[in-house]
């Protein structure tokens, strides 16, 4: 397995910033547990349930029943008349909620796949927690779309279903790309899903008894961590990790053209695709980091697997998202500025000085502003509740950034008798819904599978040793084949 | 199933029908003799059954009408000008920016009558094509108007719906979740263009017109056959004083608007 092996630093660098030497073994990878007693820490976190889990898992299933389907029924029931959508704001926050969780699902895709072919060492502990968001993010989107329609009981016209009159779907409509789209994300982040989880479930089906053994034994798929087999799941996993990476750019691309296809001022503009996948990815870490904090606070021994180099990781992630928001950001309001086009310049005028421009000014200041102006400071990346608060604001600033493309945008037409403002009714308890139940879904699984991909985490422990150098402890690191 | 094949040669690059010609059906509006009676869109709602909606739901941008009357002011107050009105319509577009977006085919184009078509059975309620429509002549319906309470009268503790009686029998009453538009009045269209192949001919202007152009007390809407150069409505659409609204899209839209006359 050790091929070569090289310095992670050199001594000098040590000797030149003495302040700055740390212990190697902060680091989790120089910080090697054995591997049976790794695995009962992760399985006692899965069991470790206190009466508080249970509280907010029920607060969240009451949320569920009552906000999502019963509210979700009734709207199907009356008719879109209580939602909140008119003229000319046909869209309205079901769509926000759709763009906005595949903006987190995003960030799944890129800590495990990217990461992964990339070999960035710090994403070992947390691959797992980002995948799930994307697959708990994903069902998200999927619903909301779902909603937004007017009659959702024909949806499945929008597959190419063979029927007696010949009716094909529109192939032309961005909305078609779409549907394809997300669908394929969400077969293959599922099965990208389920690939590296093999080992941890066959550890947990070793480690468990009654029906959580039969659970585990189906899902494992008799995995015995041969050498065959690791071979073969190595191999699917590095299929799946470098085939998600194009689906992942191309599904929030189409889904940014359902809006840039359109002939709409604001909305056509030939930049969005790329702006929409890095608005993803901002918002996705942002999530991630709120997670990591929330799981390293509230389960057992997480404080072991997640630690400061984690956050310090996951913090310059984000700050270079946040600078390459930016850069698409103002490409393009500045480009629609300079077109100087009638309608797009009314919108402009309408979005800093209209009703909304509180909104618009918080997206500003929340995707912008203060990402540039705290986490460039080490102590503020190494901080989990700083770091946490901050993926939350990106959080809210990314949703506004929706909410101002989808109904703020389309209050504004080349209709100017149409011209009216939107407000959400119903949305505002299905969008509840749909949080209650990523969360929900969240929390069930942070029980029932390990968050924590134990066999990658010591893999990487594995290849990162310490050496004696004379006097010196050497971190050293080999690399697979 | 001839019908349903499409000659590729005429599919544009957006899968659009896009037309060369000028179009078959056409409508000519003076916006200068418009009064703005609103009568057109009483009698549209008279023979297209749509529902009242009331008045929360009206205010709130969901009044269902197929053809509006728009009104601007011009300057500050005190010195306030209204400009002429201008009824707002289906353009009936011959290249429709609503026909490539709809995933169902439900916003499709008639190549025999050159009119835009919604197809009320297969709309799935995405609102894509209001969403793309320049014009925001498309309406949705939100709500199973024409059977809410607010659409009866109360006799004996029963609700009786007594609006239902003057629905005209040859056109759908919509239900909840779909989109619908003006159709230039379809049903008279095929009507006439029955009784003209009852009697082997073709069919003339003049001999039929949309509600909205029947009902208009001062003639200022004008329907009739545009491919035709003798008719009042192709004559009237080369005026001189005639321009179509947002010709910069290239729409092509089948409405011609007379204003400074």
């Amino acid at each position: 397995m050790a091929v070569t092996s090289g310095y992670l630093g050199s001594e000098k660098a040590h000797t030149d910033h003495p302040e700055e030497e740390h212990d190697p073994r902060e680091s989790l990878m120089y910080d090697p547990l054995p591997r049976g007693v790794m695995n009962d820490m992760v399985m006692e976190s899965m069991h470790t349930t206190s009466w508080k889990f249970w509280v907010v898992l029920g607060i969240l299933a009451f949320l569920v029943a009552t906000c999502f389907f019963y509210a979700w029924g009734y709207m199907i029931a009356k008719g879109l008349g209580v939602a909140g959508v008119m003229r000319p704001s046909y869209w309205g926050v079901f769509l926000v909620n759709t763009v906005f969780w595949i903006g987190i699902s995003h960030a799944g895709t890129f800590i495990s796949a990217i990461l992964r072919v990339m070999k960035a060492e710090f994403r070992r502990p947390f691959t797992r927690a980002a995948e799930l968001m994307t697959t708990f993010g994903l069902i998200q989107a999927g619903a909301s779309i779902f909603m937004h329609l007017g009659r959702v009981w024909l949806a499945y016209w929008m597959f190419p279903i063979p029927n007696e009159r010949q009716l094909w779907p529109n192939f032309h409509s961005p909305l078609m790309w779409d549907l394809l789209a997300i669908t394929t994300y969400v077969l293959g982040s599922t099965m990208y899903l389920f690939l590296p989880l093999i080992p941890d479930l066959a550890m947990a089906r070793d480690r468990s008894t009654g029906w959580r053994k039969t659970f585990y034994r189906i899902l494992a798929l008799g995995f015995r961590g041969t050498e065959g087999e690791w071979r073969h799941l190595t191999t699917a996993m590095n299929i799946f990790a470098f085939a998600i990476i194009p689906v992942m750019f191309s599904v929030h691309t189409i889904v940014s053209w359902d809006f840039a296809m359109a002939m709409r001022p604001g909305w056509s503009s030939t930049v969005f695709g790329p702006y929409f996948v890095l608005g993803a990815l901002h918002s996705g870490m942002g999530a991630v980091a709120v997670v990591l904090v929330i799981m390293r606070s509230t389960m057992k021994h997480m404080d072991y697997f997640i630690r400061k180099e984690h956050f310090d990781g996951l913090g310059k992630l984000m700050m270079v998202v946040s600078f390459a928001y930016a850069y698409f950001f103002f490409n393009d309001y500045i480009v629609q500025w300079y077109g100087g086009d009638r309608w797009t310049d009314t919108l402009l005028h309408w979005l800093e000085e209209g009703p909304m421009a509180w909104m618009f000014f918080q997206m500003v200041g929340f995707n912008i502003v203060i990402p540039f102006l705290t986490l460039w400071n080490k102590r503020v990346r190494t901080t989990p509740w700083l770091l946490a608060i901050i993926g939350l604001l990106i959080n809210v600033g990314m949703y506004w950034e929706r909410y101002i493309i989808v109904p703020v945008t389309l209050s504004i037409n080349r209709m100017p008798f149409t011209w009216r403002l939107y407000e959400p009714r119903i949305e505002i308890f299905l969008t509840i819904g749909t949080f209650s139940m990523f969360l929900l879904f969240y929390m069930i699984a942070s029980r029932l599978i390990p968050l924590i991909p134990v066999w990658e985490v010591q893999e990487g422990q594995m290849v990162h040793t310490l050496r004696k150098v004379g006097k010196a402890q050497v971190p050293t690191v080999s690399e697979f084949e | 199933m001839s019908n349903l094949s499409v000659d590729l040669n005429r599919v544009g690059a957006k899968g659009a029908l896009a037309e060369e010609a000028e179009g078959k059906w056409g409508m000519v509006i003076d916006q200068d003799i418009c009064t703005g009676c609103q009568a057109c869109v009483a009698a549209c709602a008279m023979e297209n059954n749509l529902p009242f909606v009331m008045e929360e739901d009206a205010a709130y941008g969901r009044s269902l009408q197929w053809i509006r009357i728009e009104r601007f002011w011009e300057g500050e107050y005190p010195e306030v000008r209204t400009t002429p009105y201008q009824p707002m319509l289906c353009q009936q577009c011959g290249s429709a920016p609503c026909e490539p977006v709809c995933p169902v085919f439900a916003s499709v184009h008639s190549p025999s009558q050159e009119l835009n078509l919604q197809v009320y059975n297969r709309c799935i309620g995405t609102r894509y094509c209001a969403n793309n429509c320049p014009y925001q002549v498309r309406q949705f319906n939100y709500r199973d108007y024409h059977i809410e309470p607010f659409h009866a009268n109360e006799v004996n503790g029963e609700l009786v719906f007594t609006l239902h009686n003057q629905f005209n029998p040859d056109v759908t009453v919509r239900r909840r979740g779909i989109m619908e538009k003006c159709t230039f009045c379809i049903q008279r269209i095929h009507k006439a263009e029955d009784k003209a192949k009852s009697e082997g001919r073709e069919v003339e202007d003049g001999e039929f017109t949309t509600a909205c152009a029947q009902a208009c007390p001062t003639n200022a809407i004008v329907f009739g056959l545009l491919d035709n150069p003798e008719s009042l409505v192709s004559q009237l659409s080369h005026h001189e004083h005639g321009f179509r609204h947002l010709d910069e899209l290239n729409t092509l839209p089948r409405i011609t608007y007379l204003k400074e006359g």
